[in-house]
């Protein structure tokens, strides 16, 4: 016999539909992961932090598309002032960020780090270079970038790769450094693994100058009395700017510029500012990987969608944190900071947009795969000249003399 | 060694003159204002880079090369400075100098805000043929930039004096700057000559700024090294003194020129800091510095 539903087993149901409506079924599917992103947005570091959250925006961009983590992301500028780094860290970890991605600057990065580790909150490191940022024991930070020795033994490696296989090869370097966290950190670097790898080219002089410059004619002449046949600078966009101006002025022709880990020659800046004396200027940096498929899309999309800004090194590691950290929370299953932390830790990204090999980290938060290609300005865009794999034209070598363009 | 080194240490000494020149413009335009006011513009340094957009902006538009931007350049910031001082810096002149340090500190970020959000942050530099060239006379191989920027900044400065000395308004400016109460009871319109010897100030600021755009790639953060050095051109060629500033100028652009290839280019800016600590000790007045009223 069919059991009747009486008007009571309705009201039973009804009440119960209610109580179970009341408590909200919360899945973190739903809910969005906030991430923060400290970025120097403003001050003197305020073009490639813009770049940098470029890179960012595009990112999430991309992550909606391929419905990846819900993930909303807060900014907080350091005003390129490092002691902001911490404010900046602290605030957004108030505003309820789970995780963060950041800050550009090591200064900065390391201020931001002192309070993510007060917090238990995970840093992913999206460009930041010093050294000491993976060797002070933090245990929150991830650092998907070169360190600067890491930057310059790969290098070196490139320059040496460079001029073995030349006809001609130069005798001397003369290095120009920019004189601050960076440049200092770069140089040393420079100095110890130029012995190491036995180049057998004799740097002859370095010549630093303020990070604040604004004029560099001295330093040319200086390093032009040298007569150093290769030039060494270690920079950033401006500065290099005003190097080569310089140097097409005193009539400077080395055999060649490369920039050894020195961000700044490749950007759009520089070789609309210089036009063909931009031109044959090379830089060691890691650089996305012209080869492979999907960064060649991702890439070409970016510039035909930021028209006038380029898919370079800033917009490329700011694009990577965010594929990296949507991997940590889609595996962590949880907007947790612990769970993001776990997830981040146990990371193993093969495919993905910059040169190097798999996105992993190292008990240090480092990640130990991350390549440095040699890049050659042709017709003002930045080219791969090395390493063998991912090359995608032959170096020019010597490179030709300013008053001949 | 010196021998041999010589053409680079003249070349050195003769860029630094040329720079000189130029910081002496921009410098000037601190001095007069203050020499007839007795304000001290803590903005000028913005307004210096109010300049050098100008000139970016009618070469990035017009392909006026910075000489030919620069007269109209000044005749824009004259206009500006006279409207500035008549609408808002006479308001203050009688203020306590802190009110008057809080205007111009609040006018100084408001102008870099402003560059920053219809510039953005990154350098403009202005790369016009005249960039990559020098100019050789026997062995001294000078900048193209520079030479026409110190020619053009030593006109300028030379027509100045020359209205200060020659003209009735340099004569009411002068009056204005020796006892503004005398000028006042003699009939002169104070507040009017306050508002052009600002609107010569401001022309100063915009000319030089526009003169050193295509040395020094414009961007917003520049103004606070610009008004740090035209302090420092000032102090030690005596506050309000015309030929002061030149003199100050040009020897901070030699010092500047020198330190970096005797001592250590990162440390040049030390030379400028070191001199107007020794000027402050030595002769408080400045070079040139006349009695304190």
């Amino acid at each position: 016999m069919a059991k009747q539903i009486s008007r009571r087993t309705i009201l039973k149901a009804a009440a119960a539909s209610a109580v179970v409506g009341a408590v909200p079924i919360r899945s973190w599917a739903a809910e969005s992961a906030k991430i923060g992103v400290i970025l120097p947005t403003s001050g003197v570091f305020a073009f490639p932090g813009q770049q940098s959250r470029k890179g960012i925006e595009y990112a999430a961009l991309v992550n909606k598309e391929r419905n990846g983590p819900n993930m909303e992301f807060i900014f907080a500028d350091t005003e390129s002032k490092p002691e902001n780094g911490r404010v900046a860290a602290e605030k957004l970890i108030r505003q309820g960020c789970t995780a963060l991605i950041g800050a550009w600057d090591t200064g900065a990065t390391i201020s931001a780090a002192q309070a993510v580790e007060t917090a238990k909150v995970p840093l992913l490191i999206n460009i930041g270079s010093a050294p000491q940022i993976t060797e002070q024991g933090f245990t929150q930070i991830f650092r998907n970038f070169a360190s600067v020795s890491s930057m310059i033994a790969s290098a070196v490696t490139r320059i040496h790769e460079l001029v073995t296989t030349q006809k001609v090869m130069p005798k001397s370097a003369v290095v120009l450094y920019v004189n601050d966290t960076f440049g200092q950190s770069a140089l040393a670097s420079l100095d110890a693994i130029w012995e190491k790898a036995k180049v057998p080219i004799k740097i002859v002089d370095k010549i630093g100058y303020d990070v604040r410059a604004k004029d560099l004619s001295v330093e040319v002449a200086k390093a032009k009395a040298t007569g150093a046949e290769l030039v060494l600078p270690i920079t950033r966009t401006n500065d290099a700017i005003m190097i080569v101006r310089e140097m097409v002025k005193q009539k400077y022709n080395p055999m060649a510029i490369i920039g050894p880990g020195s961000p700044g020659p490749y950007e759009r800046a520089f070789t609309d500012a210089l036009g063909k004396f931009g031109d044959d200027y090379m830089i060691c940096v890691p650089w996305w990987n012209p080869r492979n498929p999907r960064a060649k899309v991702i890439a070409e999309r970016y510039e035909k969608m930021e028209k006038g800004n380029r898919f370079e090194l800033n917009v490329g590691f700011s694009f990577e944190a965010v594929e990296v950290m949507a991997d940590a929370v889609k595996r962590a299953k949880s907007n947790d900071p612990a769970a993001i932390h776990a997830a981040l830790k146990t990371t193993n990204i093969e495919d993905h947009i910059m040169y190097g090999g798999p996105i992993r980290f190292d008990e240090k938060g480092q990640n130990p795969n991350i390549g440095v290609a040699l890049l050659q300005n042709r017709d003002g865009v930045p080219t791969v000249v090395g390493p063998q794999q991912i090359t995608m034209a032959a170096p020019a070598f010597p490179m030709r003399p300013f008053a001949g363009r | 060694m010196l021998t041999s080194n010589l053409p680079l240490y003249a070349n050195m000494v003769a860029s630094g003159v040329l720079i000189g020149v130029i910081y002496a413009l921009i410098a000037l335009g601190l001095t007069i204002v203050f020499g007839v006011m007795r304000v001290v513009n803590f903005a000028h340094g913005e307004l210096v880079v109010v300049g050098m957009y100008l000139g970016y902006l009618m070469w990035s538009a017009f392909g006026l090369s910075p000489i030919v931007a620069m007269p109209i350049s000044a005749i824009i910031m004259f206009c500006a400075g006279y409207l500035l001082q008549t609408g808002l810096i006479n308001r203050f002149i009688r203020r306590p100098h802190h009110v008057q340090v809080i205007l111009f500190v609040g006018l100084a970020l408001c102008i870099t805000g402003l560059h920053m959000i219809i510039f953005g942050p990154e350098a403009r530099p202005i790369s016009s043929a005249a960039s990559f060239e020098v100019v050789e006379l026997g062995f001294l191989q000078l900048d193209a930039v520079r030479l026409y920027g110190a020619l053009a900044a030593l006109a300028l400065i030379a027509l100045l004096l020359a209205f200060l000395r020659y003209s009735d308004t340099g004569a009411s400016i002068r009056a204005a700057a020796d006892n503004p109460i005398g000028a006042a009871a003699i009939g002169l319109r104070v507040n009017r000559v306050f508002a052009i010897t600002a609107g010569i100030g401001l022309a100063c600021a915009g000319a030089a700024g526009t003169l050193i755009a295509p040395i020094f790639d414009t961007q917003p953060y520049l103004a606070s090294d610009m008004t740090t050095m035209a302090f420092v051109v000032v102090i030690i060629g005596g506050l309000g003194s015309v030929v002061g500033a030149l003199v100050g100028g040009v020897l901070i652009g030699i010092s500047e020129s020198i330190a970096a290839l005797v001592i250590n280019p990162a440390m040049k800016s030390m030379i400028s800091y070191g001199l107007l600590i020794a000027m402050l000790l030595i002769r408080p007045q400045g070079l040139f510095g006349g009695r304190q009223r």
